[in-house]
């Protein structure tokens, strides 16, 4: 679908009033706390519509989508602290160097299929993480600290944050229409068919391996944009938050959450486990058990209502299903 | 040379623990094409079953074994009822998702009662010494132990009804069906025995290394890595993929930080899994 005919997509403008939503809201009465829990909403956003692109089109589960963020982190503070770049340069650089990567490794690992695939995430999480922790230029397992310093040309560190703020709201916009934009096009359609059935999608002549490929290195790249604002923000990194699983967990129950394989639902879906973090983190007995919510909730969902919240929602009000993609 | 060649047997002795480990990983692979991503906790249960009976109850080591046995058995048979049995027949990715999120709740439960910090059991047995070189007695009498019972399931597998009927049900579930195996549960007892292989196996490392409620992760990957050597579905291909990534890891010790380890067995792993895709000693897919 060309950029025409998406203009004129009432779903095109959803999302322009989602971000537009984003971006204003905080910004009325000066309102840091809400502006806080917008940036885990929007990571949420971006880690999940991004995984979506593996596990709810091709149909292939990336159980380490957490590499992408932390390797991008891990550019990012490099470039910016030993090397003086400014952050957006940093930022294009991590984004683009770990879709490469995740290119290069995605031509290896695609060609498991299924299971397969998803237990060689799993590796690569390890394989990474055992990597960082022993490679010197980036600080081993102590990790790399940013000097305050690097906020001043952003303005000192209080303007610094809503900079940061509104890059995340950016990169949570671009995942959104990224997720659009292949979910109508060519290649979309070909993921799809690849997550029916892969042998008969390639009988028919689509090419499967530079399919998934493509999708594989293009959910690296926003993500790992994304880790590297996260990372920049808080001024530190270190291997244990940087590859942290809880992380591409949330994201995996987020997309089972809202409907695997729809737009909205990753977003709907990532808006609420938000939600609901905020109320476990602030009630005594559950800031301990997050995860076991977190697992309670997964399991729930894929005994009971594999297609999640959009399939309840798209079986209720089926005319539904041509607005809300 | 001395010094690899202990270092090798070494790896030997502790390969036929990891090989014990994957036995349970491939035996619910092969039965019902699940993978069981609480492996790797199940393995931790197994040690920490061994740390509260040997410092709590006093408990002498080896003899948590039955209750780690019978235990893992239990837990097994339970999360076939609450994980797997409905997603038979469903993708096989949802049954990744499920045994994901059960295993989300265990880490979670242990986390937040033990925390992560380091476990240690000790086990005092005298070692075997040849010329310069001591070889732990731990390792050898895990390895035995990890050996007859490596043996006691092939035949269980090849000589008794339930075991062949297990066979049966790994082959073709409907025609075992028709010939009137209980094949629910069978795959219930599959499961069974494959969680109570890993709380054992994890009981058994318990005597060699510490470890912390997250040290599922590390071995339920050599489980994989070894499941893969081994072939699918292959129980004693497990045993000898455990075998040879003792081997490696005994190679290369000497030679390579004992962290970067785990970066050379990932890379094995893809690279196997990639090269033959059926596993390296797998003789014909369904070999159980």
């Amino acid at each position: 679908m060309g950029l025409k005919a998406m203009l004129r997509r009432p779903f095109f403008w959803i999302i322009a009033l989602v971000i537009a939503a984003f971006a204003v809201t905080p910004l009325i009465g000066d309102n840091v706390e809400l502006r806080e829990s917008l940036v885990l909403a929007a990571v949420y956003i971006t880690l999940a519509s991004n995984l979506n692109l593996m596990l709810g089109y091709a149909g292939y589960i990336n159980f380490g989508s957490i590499v992408f963020f932390g390797l991008g982190g891990y550019i990012c503070v490099w470039l910016v602290n030993s090397y003086g770049w400014s952050l957006a340069l940093s930022l294009l650089a991590a984004g683009a160097g770990v879709s490469v990567l995740s290119f290069v490794f995605g031509l290896g690992i695609l060609r498991l299929r299924g299971p397969f695939f998803a237990l060689s995430t799993i590796g690569i999480v390890e394989g990474v993480q055992a990597f960082v922790e022993n490679f010197t230029p980036w600080g081993g397992s102590s990790g790399i600290y940013i000097s305050p310093a690097v906020f001043a040309p952003l303005g000192g560190p209080a303007r610094a944050l809503w900079v940061i703020y509104f890059l995340f709201v950016a990169v949570m916009g671009l995942s959104l229409y990224l997720s659009y934009a292949i979910k109508t096009s060519k290649s979309g359609l070909g993921l799809l068919a690849i997550g029916q059935n892969e042998d008969a999608a390639a009988i028919l002549g689509v090419p499967t391996p530079r399919y998934k490929a493509f999708a594989y290195s293009a959910s690296a790249f926003l993500p790992a944009v994304a880790g590297g604002l996260y990372f920049f923000k808080s001024a530190f990194i270190q291997p244990s938050d940087a590859f942290d699983l809880t992380l591409s967990t949330e994201a995996i129950v987020i997309c089972m959450l809202g409907g695997q394989g729809t737009v909205t639902g990753v977003a709907v879906g990532a808006y609420l486990y938000e939600e609901l973090r905020g109320y476990l983190l602030t009630s005594e007995t559950f800031s301990h058990f997050q995860l076991v919510v977190s697992g309670v909730l997964l399991l729930l969902i894929v005994l009971f209502f594999p297609s999640g919240l959009m399939g309840f929602v798209y079986s209720r009000f089926p005319r539904l299903q041509k607005v809300l993609e | 040379m001395l010094g690899i060649i202990a270092s090798l047997i070494d790896g030997v002795l502790v390969g036929l623990v990891y090989g014990l480990a994957a036995m349970g990983l491939t035996l619910i692979w092969g039965v019902m094409d699940v993978i069981n991503l609480t492996h790797g906790t199940m393995i931790v249960a197994g040690m920490f079953a061994l740390y509260l009976l040997t410092t709590a109850l006093g408990v002498p080591p080896y003899l948590a074994l039955p209750p780690a046995l019978v235990g893992g058995f239990l837990v097994g048979v339970l999360l076939y009822w609450v994980a797997v049995h409905r997603m038979i027949g469903r993708p096989p990715l949802m049954s990744l998702l499920s045994t994901f999120a059960v295993n989300l709740v265990l880490i979670g439960i242990g986390t937040g009662v033990w925390g992560t910090a380091l476990f240690n059991v000790a086990v005092s047995l005298p070692g075997v010494s040849i010329g310069r070189y001591t070889f732990p007695g731990a390792h050898i009498l895990a390895a035995a132990l990890a050996a007859v019972i490596a043996a006691l399931l092939y035949l269980f597998l090849h000589k008794t009804r339930l075991g062949k009927a297990l066979r049966a049900v790994a082959n073709n579930r409907e025609a075992a069906e028709l010939v009137g195996i209980p094949t629910t549960r069978l795959l219930a007892i599959a499961v069974g025995c494959g969680v109570a292989l890993a709380g054992v196996s994890g009981m058994l490392i318990g005597t060699l290394f510490p470890f912390t409620v997250l040290s599922g992760d590390g071995y339920q990957l050599k489980g994989f890595i070894v499941t893969v050597l081994g072939g699918f579905g292959n129980p004693i291909g497990a045993l000898m993929g455990g075998i040879a990534l003792g081997l490696l890891e005994g190679a290369v010790t000497p030679f390579v930080p004992v962290s970067w380890t785990l970066v050379i067995e990932f890379a094995l792993f893809v690279l196997v899994l990639i090269a033959f895709p059926g596993g390296i000693f797998a003789s014909r897919r369904g070999a159980l």
